[in-house]
């Protein structure tokens, strides 16, 4: 290992650690009526606030499916269909910006801001 | 030639296995489909020993292979985006003769990993995915650094054996 090898990964775990700090910061700073949003292939499905527990079944017409539960402020995956449960193993999230993702479902869970007013929570198709 | 192609033949091998093994081993970046890039050890071997096309096929064979025998579609288009930049990044850094094997491998690791994220993020069309950025960065360098020290080893006992085998060859 050469001594330019030593400054390179020291220089790329200082800008991850300088990029994660910053993130987790800003995600903190600005999270305000925090919701889950539910999108299958980038199209919204719904919209549920981490304030009030909720589980709601994402069911798709092929059969698959993912169970999302909301409790004490977090978001996670109870139950899916998908054969790698990647999506069911990961951490509960709660901060903006944080996401749940089911890549075989082609489902997606994010953590965005609550808009102030007038919200239109789509209902989904069950 | 077909000394060469007896070496493109076992580092595809190894690859496999390295491949296999990673598939087997339970760590969980968060991001479905990604991996560490194991198998990157046999891909920068191959790039110091046997050169840019080789190195090149083997990652071509090793993503087809790996991706048809324990992945699926999905997986494959991960390994071959990571692969690919991986590669390609490799290439360049080693042109570029500023770093070591450990170096090269390093920016091998971290592109694999933001090949990879790129892809996931196109694929769930959610630009959330990069948050994951500086966990991938951290671990693409970590392995870099392991998978470089290895590789560098193995390099040089390698390109001795080549010499060596070729000074055989004269002889007969
Ligand atoms: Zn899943």
């Amino acid at each position: 290992m050469k001594k330019n090898d030593v400054i390179l990964a020291a220089a790329l775990i200082g800008i991850a650690l300088a990029a994660f700090g910053g993130a987790a910061l800003y995600s903190q700073l600005t999270t305000k009526e925090p919701e889950a949003v539910v999108r299958l292939d980038g199209e919204e499905k719904g919209r549920y606030p981490l304030s009030e527990d909720t589980t709601v079944e994402i069911r798709q017409e092929d059969g698959s499916y993912n169970i999302l539960r909301v409790e004490s402020g977090k978001a996670r995956i109870l139950k899916a269909s998908c054969p790698d449960k990647v999506c069911v193993s990961h951490r509960p999230i709660s901060r903006q910006g944080e996401s749940l993702i089911c890549l075989p479902n082609r489902l997606a869970v994010e953590i965005e801001n609550g808009a102030e007013s007038g919200i239109d929570a789509s209902v989904l198709s069950r | 030639m077909a000394r060469r192609t007896a070496y493109l033949g076992m580092f595809t091998a190894l690859a496999f296995v390295f491949s296999y093994i990673e598939s087997l081993l339970p760590i969980n970046l968060g991001i479905p489909g990604i991996k560490l890039g194991l198998a990157n050890l046999v891909v920068i071997v191959a790039l110091y020993t046997m050169g840019v096309s080789w190195a090149f096929a083997l990652s071509l064979v090793r993503i087809l292979l790996a991706g048809l025998t324990f992945g699926n579609p999905a997986s494959m288009i991960y390994s071959f985006a990571g692969g690919m930049l991986s590669l390609a990044i490799m290439v360049l850094a080693k042109k570029w003769k500023v770093f070591s094997v450990t170096g090269v491998s390093v920016l091998g690791g971290v592109f694999h990993n933001i090949g990879q994220i790129l892809v996931a993020a196109l694929v769930v069309e959610t630009a959330g995915l990069l948050f994951y950025l500086p966990v991938l960065i951290v671990s693409g360098t970590v392995a870099g650094v392991l998978i470089g020290i290895l590789a560098s080893i193995l390099i040089r006992h390698l390109n001795k054996m080549i010499k060596e085998g070729q000074n055989v060859g004269k002889e007969t």
